[in-house]
């Protein structure tokens, strides 16, 4: 069994390769990247003028199955996922029940071997019960598949325990990944705390809570030697402290969402509950600093935190509504949009944020093109125009703050496996 | 009606303070003037809005601001249906949207709104075909009590821009300091909100306000103090320590009036903590428009009513 990707421009960060190439990929594997590589007789699809990378990895999303399938599925997650141009997803374990034991996570990896359209790489949670107390059984989870840990949706809150992940986690090798608020100074905010909080009567989400968490978590991972990886970070502060933590040879790594990236809290409006997430959309400045940091390396990965809620769900009072937001398909076109086509972010790095980055974080054998690596690929057509049509999502959910939006740049094809998981060309 | 005011509001509901155009706060309370005089007939009643339905919808107990409303629905001839929460289907669980398809469903002109979540008043104006006037929402804004205030100062003052106006209280929870920041700042005054730190929220001068945290400096001077009602609950959240000290640092008196400017008037939304944020004898004296402010409310509210009445009129004919 042979494919031929033929005459696109590879590109790969992780072996350094960018330049019109051939990919022949046999047994679902990448076989040979080269110049012209005879294709008599192979099944061939012509990509010229499209860009060859490897499968992008959404590092953070919720599939919420089991327990909330009337927000999404296994099978309609995935599926949006592949339409989005991603080949694999790690999936938060904050599902009810929540993922903390071996049969959850063998139950998320049953779905995904009958109704998956891309990999599934579940998250076990830290503590039992995500209850920030005992911790979860770790080595049951990662024998049945877990990818890290996390009690995503709420911090690991006690600073104790969080030490003690942090060392348990060793083991595996294994990051644990927080989501970082100190709940007291969150206070129930709903949005950042700033002058459009004070203008709305809302209450605020202030930053200082975000880096407060981020800085222990650094600081915990320092003196215990763990992995702790910061999700969804939005501050500039925290984004700051990672770097210093980075500087000093700390095991740290984060991750930023696309949203944090080009909105900020202004886009609340009118109490727009599809502005509403947690963290919230912060400042001006903190945009700026997120997207320095996705440049210099400080940030590892772009995640799309993707949050499905049902439109009964969102359509109540802005302090009412849940928190969250989808991203699975709009990330890579709002990314190529308003990042690479902008100039902020270089296309080659802007595809490793994607791809090696994450795969790095989670350590997965995957986000390469190297030959031998699985035939996970995702191509791009930077020219393709876009609207983005909610009601067209294969999510199951709509709530999205990009509705509307007019995109230049978008996902063509995603190959898993080498298969085609979503083909967009032919629309 | 008035001089050379525009004689229209841009939009048919009236959600908040922040957005209107200085035109339109000055029509408003020309319009008030106008209806003021209808309180000392006889007969207390026009047939402005006979035939005109109006759902006083209140998700939060009220006693001031839904009584005055009624009165002015009443006085416009308008039928009044009063909606709360306690005879609501809110108790059982029925969403605000669904609330509010029904509502509507019964066709009604006008809903009045309040309720305790910033923004409800935004949700139903997303919703609804009929016109959304804001009564109070949450921490945001209420402003048919910013337009009732303004009015009570213009009525003393001649005037609202280069006035001095001092708001002192528990600025970060006041949808009251809100709107009257929104509208005292659109009108040209000097608004000066005075807090203790842990009740000021950022931003504020980035909104057009000077902040004190000193009550005598924010008196100096001063056209205008308005005291702000104190909850208690805000002391159990840690904000301040006592209402005794409170009452020391905040509390508005005679004495400290004296750094106010000789013609000060002092305001209050009410209800008030007599020796809390204000002393008895000052909310009693003679500098107190208090029970004025309250008198005002109804030609204020009747006057939003009538104006927006036009807008209803003025979209059915287009």
């Amino acid at each position: 069994m042979k494919l031929l990707l033929r005459g696109g421009r590879v590109l790969d960060p992780d072996s350094g390769v960018d330049g019109k190439l051939d990919v022949l990929i046999e047994d679902g594997r990448i076989a040979e990247v080269a110049r012209s590589i005879s294709h008599r007789g192979v099944e061939t699809l012509d990509l010229e003028g499209l860009v060859v990378c490897p499968g992008f990895i959404d590092m953070h999303v919720h599939l919420r199955e089991p327990g909330q399938e009337w927000k999404e599925t296994v099978a309609s997650g995935t599926a949006a996922a592949a339409a989005g141009g991603f080949t694999a997803v790690a999936c938060m374990p904050n599902t009810i029940p929540v993922n903390d034991s071996r049969s959850v996570t063998e139950m998320i990896l049953t779905q995904a071997q009958k109704f998956g359209r891309v990999r599934v790489y579940p998250i076990g949670c830290v503590t039992k019960g995500q209850r920030g107390e005992e911790l979860a059984e770790m080595e049951d989870l990662v024998r049945a598949g877990a990818v890290a840990f996390s009690d995503d949706g709420k911090p690991v809150w006690s600073s104790l325990t969080m030490r003690k992940a942090l060392e348990y986690s060793r083991i595996f090798d294994v990051p644990v990944i927080d989501h970082c608020e100190d709940p007291a100074l969150v206070d129930g905010g709903v949005m950042n705390e700033g002058e459009m909080s004070t203008r709305l009567g809302l209450k605020g989400w202030p930053t200082v809570a975000e880096d407060i968490m981020v800085q222990r978590d650094i600081l915990l991972a320092g003196y215990t030697g763990g992995h702790a990886h910061v999700a969804h970070v939005s501050s500039a502060q925290a984004v700051g402290f990672v770097r210093e933590a980075k500087r000093a040879k700390l095991r740290v790594s984060c991750e930023v969402t696309p949203h944090h990236l080009v909105l900020d809290d202004t886009a609340v409006g009118e109490y727009d509950t599809n502005a509403k997430m947690n963290p919230p959309l912060r400042s001006k400045a903190d945009i700026e600093a997120l997207i320095g940091a996705a440049v210099d390396g400080t940030i590892d990965a772009i995640a799309t935190d993707h949050a499905p809620h049902h439109s009964d769900e969102k359509c109540v009072e802005f302090p009412l509504a849940p928190f969250g937001v989808i991203g699975l398909e709009t990330a890579v076109p709002v990314c190529l949009d308003r990042l690479v086509r902008t100039g902020l972010v270089p296309l080659g790095r802007l595809v490793e944020l994607f791809t090696i980055g994450p795969a790095r974080v989670l350590r997965l054998a995957a986000g390469t093109l190297r030959v031998g690596a699985a035939a996970d690929v995702t191509v791009l057509d930077l020219d393709r125009e876009t609207t983005i049509r909610p009601q067209e999502f294969l999510s199951k959910s709509r709530n999205t703050p990009f509705a509307g939006w007019k995109l230049r740049g978008a996902p063509a094809l995603t190959l898993v496996a080498g298969r085609i998981a979503h083909d967009a060309r032919r629309s | 009606m008035t001089r050379d005011q525009p004689v229209r509001l841009r939009s048919r509901h009236l959600l908040g303070i922040d957005g209107l155009e200085a035109e339109e706060i000055a029509l408003i309370l020309d319009t008030a003037d106008s209806l003021a005089e209808i309180a000392t007939r006889d007969i207390k009643k026009v047939p402005t809005l006979r035939g005109k339905t109006v759902v006083n919808f209140f998700v939060e107990p009220s006693t001031r601001t839904r009584s005055s409303f009624e009165v002015a629905e009443k006085r416009l001839s308008a039928d009044t249906i009063n909606f709360s929460a306690s005879t609501s289907s809110f108790a059982k669980g029925e969403t605000l949207l669904d609330t509010a398809r029904n509502l509507e469903s019964m066709a009604p002109d006008f809903i009045v709104i309040r309720h305790s979540q910033p923004g409800a008043p935004h949700f139903l104006a997303r919703h609804c075909r009929c016109s959304i006037i804001n009564a109070g929402d949450g921490a945001h804004e209420h402003p048919t009590q910013a337009l009732l205030d303004a009015y009570t100062i213009r009525r003393h003052k001649g005037r609202l821009a280069g006035l001095r106006v001092a708001i002192v209280g528990d600025i970060l929870n006041s949808r009251v300091a809100r709107s009257n920041l929104f509208l005292l700042a659109r009108m040209g005054a000097q608004v000066r909100l005075c807090g203790p730190p842990t009740l000021i929220p950022p931003g504020l001068e980035r909104l057009g306000a000077e902040v004190h945290h000193v009550l005598d400096r924010a008196i100096e001077g001063a056209d205008v103090v308005m005291a702000l009602r104190v909850q208690l609950e805000r002391m159990h959240s840690g904000a301040f320590p006592s209402l005794r000290e409170y009452a020391t640092l905040y509390g508005i008196t005679s004495e400290r009036l004296k750094g106010a400017a000789s013609d000060v008037i002092v305001m209050h939304p009410g209800p008030i903590n007599r020796g809390v944020e204000l002393a008895g004898d000052v909310a009693d004296g003679e500098r107190s428009v208090i029970l004025e402010q309250v008198t005002n409310g109804v030609a204020v509210r009747m006057a939003v009513l009538y104006l927006l009445a036009g807008e209803i009129g003025r979209e059915a004919a287009a």
